[in-house]
């Protein structure tokens, strides 16, 4: 295809468009946060800053905003050490069963949420009596592991196998070796693969529909209960504006850290 | 050296204790809590509900699958849950290849990774916020979208089956860019030269070198498109007015009738391999 400045225009134009269409719902969420109408509607009828300090001081938004933070973090550690050692093995060695298993690890986000969501669901009412705020965690770290995987296994069979193999050669235990060569080589891989999972858990509302405990209301949960109260649409459009605005945050870092071949699959 | 007595020369002679060692805690996680619900959840689409006692009952019975595959209205849903799914990994792709092409052929190098970025902020702008956005876009009488469309005294599409095609459109359009712009920049420019100097107009190059050469992450991209738009229910409850998903059946099955949801889960579940089994001939898996 040869890109005369024709084409070149025409593609240019299209790829506006598009992006038009990708932005435009996300700029409506910022306008309409500033919005004075207390019901969804468009145009605006006034701006006004109330409702993002009203939202600020709602207890509910706060209490659910530091609940979703606990969880992502804790599900993140989790998938952190789960996913480094997953890597470790399968980038290093070569065993029966190895292809199962990277199938298992994706298994979890390539499945519909409503039957991850379900099948933990029904286990963790049947044994384990009912769902917690550790019910919930499981859940999450359960589908964070696969991030931290696909980052971390990038990062893992580019290193190969010789640091490591110098660093026994000179007299370095498993642990040392992991301190002080492994760890330090991967620490930008892992930071990305982290600050992914704890996007995907700070976000999810599936699976966290069906792990989380009563009373255990998450920022996604509590979004989605006050979507269909008409008073509430105000505080709605605040917390759903604060959303993006922070959405920008893990992807700056993640693209600051993370190596530009790696990049794609780690965040897909 | 005295070293070589240390635990490392254990783990270089018997690489499998190093191996059981990496893989005991992240199996023992993934089979226990993960396979063992996921089998727990199928051995149920075969069990039924006591309809007196709401007492789960363990015999076998293909019951559950019998009843939502001879009830038409359930069948109606699966064909609803796939013709969205199609549709939305049609449009997907029709927006994508434009795009995907400005990407990789018309933008420089130096914009390339910001361009890149703006397609992946939205995928980490929290999905119910998207949904809800779309909400507002196309809420009947006071959405954006009735708002745009006033002058021409046309009336939006509203809440129903084109406002969940068009918000799962939006939702997955990024993991259809991305995969399609990754196929079209690995592309030599020389094939593309080539193909004009033997004649071919754009349209034709596009249609038959760019495309068959991009087949693989095209489909890779589809297989998410695809398996997103068919477990999902949030959007359908969000922007679908009145109309229903498979995920909705689940949804609202599963609190008095777990064994009929299950059976509705397998459903797309199996959908979705089947689709992952025809695209494995594309070679899409490897671009995964």
């Amino acid at each position: 295809m040869t890109m005369t400045r024709g084409t070149k225009a025409l593609f240019t134009v299209l790829a506006l468009v598009v992006g038009a269409f990708i932005y435009v719902p996300l700029a409506i969420i910022l306008i309409n946060s500033f919005s004075i109408d207390r019901v969804l509607s468009w145009p605006p009828s006034g701006l006004t800053l109330e409702w993002w300090s009203k939202a600020f001081q709602n207890e509910g938004v706060r209490s659910a905003f530091a609940t979703s933070v606990q969880v992502g973090l804790i599900a993140t550690v989790i998938a952190l050490v789960l996913g480094t050692l997953l890597a470790l093995a399968l980038g290093r060695y070569r065993f029966f069963g190895r292809e199962a298993i990277s199938l298992l690890v994706v298994l979890p986000i390539a499945l519909p949420g409503i039957v991850t969501g379900i099948a933990l669901n029904n286990v963790f009412t049947t044994f384990l009596g009912g769902l917690t705020l550790a019910t919930l965690v499981t859940g999450h770290a359960t589908f964070c592991i696969v991030v931290v995987f696909n980052n971390a296994l990038a990062r893992v069979r580019r290193l190969g196998v010789s640091v490591q193999e110098a660093s026994s050669d000179l007299g370095a235990g498993a642990w040392t070796t992991f301190r002080l060569v492994t760890f330090p080589l991967m620490r930008s891989a892992l930071v990305a693969g982290a600050i992914l999972a704890f996007g995907l858990s700070f976000d999810e509302i599936i699976v966290t529909t069906f792990t989380a405990g009563p009373g255990v209301t998450t920022l996604p949960i509590w979004i989605y209960q006050n979507l269909f109260r008409p008073n509430q649409a105000p505080v709605v459009n605040v917390v759903a504006a604060t959303l993006v605005v922070i959405s920008v945050i893990p992807i700056y870092i993640a693209q600051r850290y993370s190596n530009t071949d790696e990049r794609g699959a780690g965040l897909l | 050296m005295t070293t070589t007595t240390a635990p490392a020369g254990l783990g270089y002679r018997h690489p499998w204790i190093r191996i059981v060692g990496l893989l005991g805690a992240p199996l023992a996680w993934l089979v226990v809590v993960y396979l063992g619900s996921l089998a727990a959840l199928f051995v149920t689409a075969f069990w039924t509900v006591d309809d007196f006692t709401g007492q789960l009952v363990h015999t076998f019975t293909l019951a559950n699958f019998r009843e939502f595959f001879t009830n038409p209205a359930y069948l109606g849903t699966i064909a609803r849950t796939l013709s969205i799914a199609i549709c939305v990994t049609i449009l997907c792709l029709i927006l994508a290849m434009p795009v995907a092409l400005f990407m990789a052929r018309v933008a420089s190098d130096r914009w390339r990774p910001l361009l890149v970025a703006l397609v992946l902020t939205p995928l980490w702008a929290s999905y119910l916020v998207k949904v809800y956005a779309w909400r507002a876009m196309l809420q009947p009488e006071h959405g954006v979208i009735a708002w745009l469309l006033q002058p021409l005294h046309w009336s939006g599409p509203g809440y129903g089956y084109v406002g969940i095609v068009i918000t799962l459109t939006y939702l997955w359009l990024p993991y259809m860019i991305l995969p399609v712009y990754a196929g079209l920049s690995r592309l030599p420019q020389s094939l593309l030269d080539a193909s004009a100097d033997l004649g071919a107009g754009n349209a034709r190059t596009l249609r038959t070198v760019v495309v068959p050469l991009v087949w693989p992450s095209i489909v890779a991209g589809s297989v998410f498109t695809f398996s997103l738009s068919l477990g999902d229910y949030i959007t359908a409850q969000i922007v679908g007015g009145k109309v229903t998903m498979l995920g909705n059946v689940v949804q609202t099955t599963y609190v008095n009738n777990l064994p009929f949801a299950a059976a509705v889960a397998t459903v797309p579940v199996i959908i979705v391999l089947l689709y992952l089994a025809a695209v494995r001939r594309a070679g899409a898996l490897d671009q995964l």
